[in-house]
């Protein structure tokens, strides 16, 4: 027999350590690779190691395993506490949590050893796609049935963003990872030509949009007025933010395939669409920081605020950056630049690291029956070290990527261009030793992390399970 | 694009734009008794929300991008088969840009289209933008000091896979040359291959075992004398490279000597005419000579 008056924590703590332990991992490969851009002997020759196979493994990892983890974590949480009831499901809430794993332990063992659909973001090969399509569905049941068994009667904002997260991410991977199978670890895509690099970009940017967006975006509807003590700033600033969000990102795709055999009308309705997202995207950042208006004083004190401040604000950066990137003209001299991975780190570290790793320091001790992290300090030093870090890998990469685009373009007076390729890649190589810099801050922040979560963990006494609150009124 | 699709797009464009119309005028009414309370639900515990209204420079800024779009989308192709009132596309902008770039270049082409090639060698304008060309152009394979890579000549010494007359290079970078070196591993045997592997190296005063070189003497003149030559010289209406000489097109150690008999070669330089048009391969090819050889000396006519 399940329980039912108590909250189901252990999965919730479960998802919560793995983030901590594959954010180490997966920013550690991206410092690895990082640095290989900077001595490229460092593959050391061996082909498992090169930059080629670790680089898929790195956003694999931060993106789904380490963001992954912490949605996981912070929607189960979420949703039973803002209805009140115990998840629907704990074994299948356990399925998602080992299943989950195994997507990210056979994605570890598979992309080194060079098996790839070659799709960004969607590199791994069909059996894995399968697992992940059953996990993902297994997800979706538990927070269906958690919300549709909710004892309160409106559903809070969070939800909705956790929900249209879950929906969209499950018609995404099954609509892109469409392939045929030739093999056990062998495959081709269902689709050809300019429509699969379409439908690969339909996934990739709504990968972002409704992944590392929409479902972090109600990671911060719950934890920042939770940490804030306040009320959410508008409840009809979230409807028509969330509403907008959500039609308008499906559009968006098309702007990473600006001036190629993609026809000119899907570009140029890629690009609108883009131009018009900065708002709804602003409104999510408007209600997150908003919120804090009446208790700016409790940054002083709490370092947790902080990361989520900060996250909101490079949010809110990085989907002006967007929209801008987006114009054709910007994106004929920002594309296949170093800005572009600039741009995308601003927004995974900035936004999506930062607010998880604020909220993870919210949640666990919540979750291990604490008041409070072990070290507050660590938390501050935490935030600082991560903050400098990120300034300078952004800004690098800003630099560098602004350089690669305009001597790619210089051309001579007899139609020649002014600089070959290995100019420009010398005269980009000083900021890639800026970025590894900033990413060895980043991941040093993160072992700080490590430390404090263990202590904390350590410290806690036998976990307790948290009663389930009453019926709201509806 | 046929009409329906056509008016597929444009209704599902016309949807998502009023339905942001829609939003933004359905939040943006101010209703009595809504401002600075909360919304009276509360969750876990404690949440709740206040319903303060929508800040107005965010209106503007969701409203003028919504603005943009429609003139945007008026002015360019986007809605289905609509081409926009510009007549613009990716491919006339860049045909306008490939245009402007010939015009502005066309008056210092015209003065080396004048020139022989022993004036253009001499040309130092035209060996600058010959330079440039190359670096554009043939540095990736060739290198930026033009000595090569492995399975790239070296352009700079005297050594030449398919003729060094300037009517030789000039073909070599218009029409391009594939050079193709069959895989001999099965054919020969292992043993055979050791033996020929060690007369070609003897072939050119590398230390070589006597006795295994003089087996693949035997052998090199049934399989290898057809395009290598009797003495090894090599031909170079074939692109069979001289074996006598220092040169290793793909490394004179053993081991690559013996990959090169066991599994053959696959060459191809790319032709280039088409790609970069008469006058700026005449360029090139005045420079790939010059890399070789100091340019003739004006005979004074000019």
């Amino acid at each position: 027999m399940e329980r039912s008056d108590t909250y189901n924590d252990r999965v919730v703590r479960q998802f919560a350590v793995m983030t901590v332990v594959w954010g180490v991992v997966g920013m550690l490969v991206g410092v690895i690779i990082a640095a290989q851009l900077l001595w490229p002997v460092l593959n050391f020759d061996i082909p498992w190691l090169t930059y080629s196979r670790l680089r898929p493994l790195h956003t694999n990892a931060v993106v789904f395993a380490f963001g992954g983890s912490a949605l996981f974590a912070t929607s189960y949480y979420v949703v039973q506490r803002t209805c009140h009831v115990r998840l629907f499901s704990d074994r299948l809430a356990a399925f998602t949590f080992w299943g989950w794993q195994a997507v990210i332990v056979a994605a570890a063992i598979t992309l080194p050893l060079g098996y790839s659909t070659t799709k960004e973001y969607a590199e791994l090969e069909w059996p894995i796609d399968i697992l992940i399509a059953v996990v993902w569905i297994a997800y979706a049941v538990v927070f269906f049935g958690t919300l549709a068994r909710r004892r309160v009667g409106h559903i809070y904002v969070a939800n909705w963003f956790y929900a249209a997260y879950i929906i969209t991410i499950a018609v995404l991977h099954i609509g892109n990872s469409a392939a045929l199978p030739a093999g056990p670890l062998k495959s081709y895509s269902a689709y050809a030509g300019t429509v699969d690099a379409m439908v690969q970009w339909w996934y990739g940017h709504n990968a972002v949009g409704f992944f590392l967006t929409a479902g972090f975006l109600g990671m911060m509807y719950y934890f920042v007025p939770r940490q804030a003590g306040q009320p959410v700033y508008s409840y009809r600033l979230s409807i028509v933010h969330f509403w907008s969000l959500i039609a308008i990102y499906m559009w968006a795709g098309p702007h990473h395939l600006h001036y190629t055999t993609l026809p000119d009308w899907v570009q140029t309705l890629g690009m609108v669409f883009s131009l018009i997202l900065l708002a709804p995207s602003w409104g999510g950042m408007i209600n997150g920081i908003m919120t804090l208006s009446g208790a700016w004083h409790k940054l002083r004190t709490d370092p947790i605020l902080k990361f989520l401040i900060v996250s909101l604000s490079f949010y809110g950066m990085s989907t002006f950056e967007g929209p801008m990137m987006s114009i054709k003209t910007v994106n004929a001299l920002s594309h296949f630049t170093d800005w572009t991975i600039g741009h995308v780190h601003s927004g995974a570290l900035g936004w999506v690291a930062m607010i998880s790793i604020g909220t993870m320091y919210a949640l666990i001790p919540r979750v291990y029956g604490r008041t409070a992290m072990y070290s507050t300090r660590l938390i501050d030093l935490h935030f600082w070290v991560m903050t400098i870090g990120i300034v300078l890998y952004v800004a690098a990469m800003w630099i560098s990527g602004v350089t690669q685009g305009l001597m790619w373009r210089a051309t001579n007076a007899d139609g020649t261009l002014t600089y070959t390729f290995v100019e420009s890649l010398a005269a980009t190589y000083p900021y890639y030793a800026v970025r590894l810099l900033g990413g060895l801050l980043v991941l040093g922040g993160m072992f700080i992390m490590a430390w404090n979560v263990g202590r904390t963990i350590a410290g806690a006494g036998a976990e307790r399970a948290v009663p389930v609150m009453a019926p709201a009124p509806a | 694009m046929t009409a329906g699709w056509s008016l597929f797009v444009i209704v599902i464009v016309a949807i998502n734009i009023v339905g942001c119309i829609w939003l933004m005028w359905a939040t943006a009414r101010r209703r009595p008794g809504q401002d600075s309370e909360t919304t009276g639900h509360t969750w876990d515990g404690d949440l709740a929300e206040y319903n303060n209204p929508l800040p107005r420079w965010w209106l503007w800024l969701f409203g003028l991008s919504i603005l943009f779009a429609l003139v945007y989308l008026a002015l360019y192709p986007g809605l289905g088969s609509w081409q926009g009132l510009l007549g613009w596309s990716q491919q006339k902008q860049w045909q306008q840009q490939v245009d402007a770039a010939e015009q502005a270049a066309a008056p210092l082409f015209a003065r080396f289209a004048a020139l022989d090639t022993a004036g253009l060698r001499r040309d130092e304008a035209a060996m600058r933008v010959a330079r440039n060309l190359f670096a554009n152009h043939c540095a990736m394979c060739h290198g930026s000091d033009a000595r090569g890579a492995v399975g790239f000549p070296n352009l700079t010494n005297s050594d030449w896979q398919w003729g060094s007359s300037e009517q030789d290079i000039h073909a070599t970078i218009a029409q391009g040359r594939t050079g193709v070196m069959p895989a001999w591993g099965e054919a020969l045997g292992a043993q055979g291959v050791e033996e020929v592997v060690a007369y070609v190296q003897s072939l050119s005063g590398m230390p070589a075992p006597a006795a295994t070189a003089a087996a693949g003497a035997a052998r090199y003149q049934s399989f290898c004398i057809a395009c290598h030559g009797p003495d090894g010289t090599g031909q170079q209406l074939l692109g069979a490279p001289n074996l006598t000489d220092e040169v290793w097109v793909y490394g004179g150690t053993a081991e690559a000597i013996r990959q090169t008999v066991v599994q053959g070669r696959n060459n191809q330089m790319p032709a280039h005419l088409e790609l970069l048009g008469e006058q700026r391969v005449r360029l090139l090819t005045a420079h790939v000579l010059n890399l070789a050889s100091a340019p003739p000396a004006a005979d004074g006519s000019d």
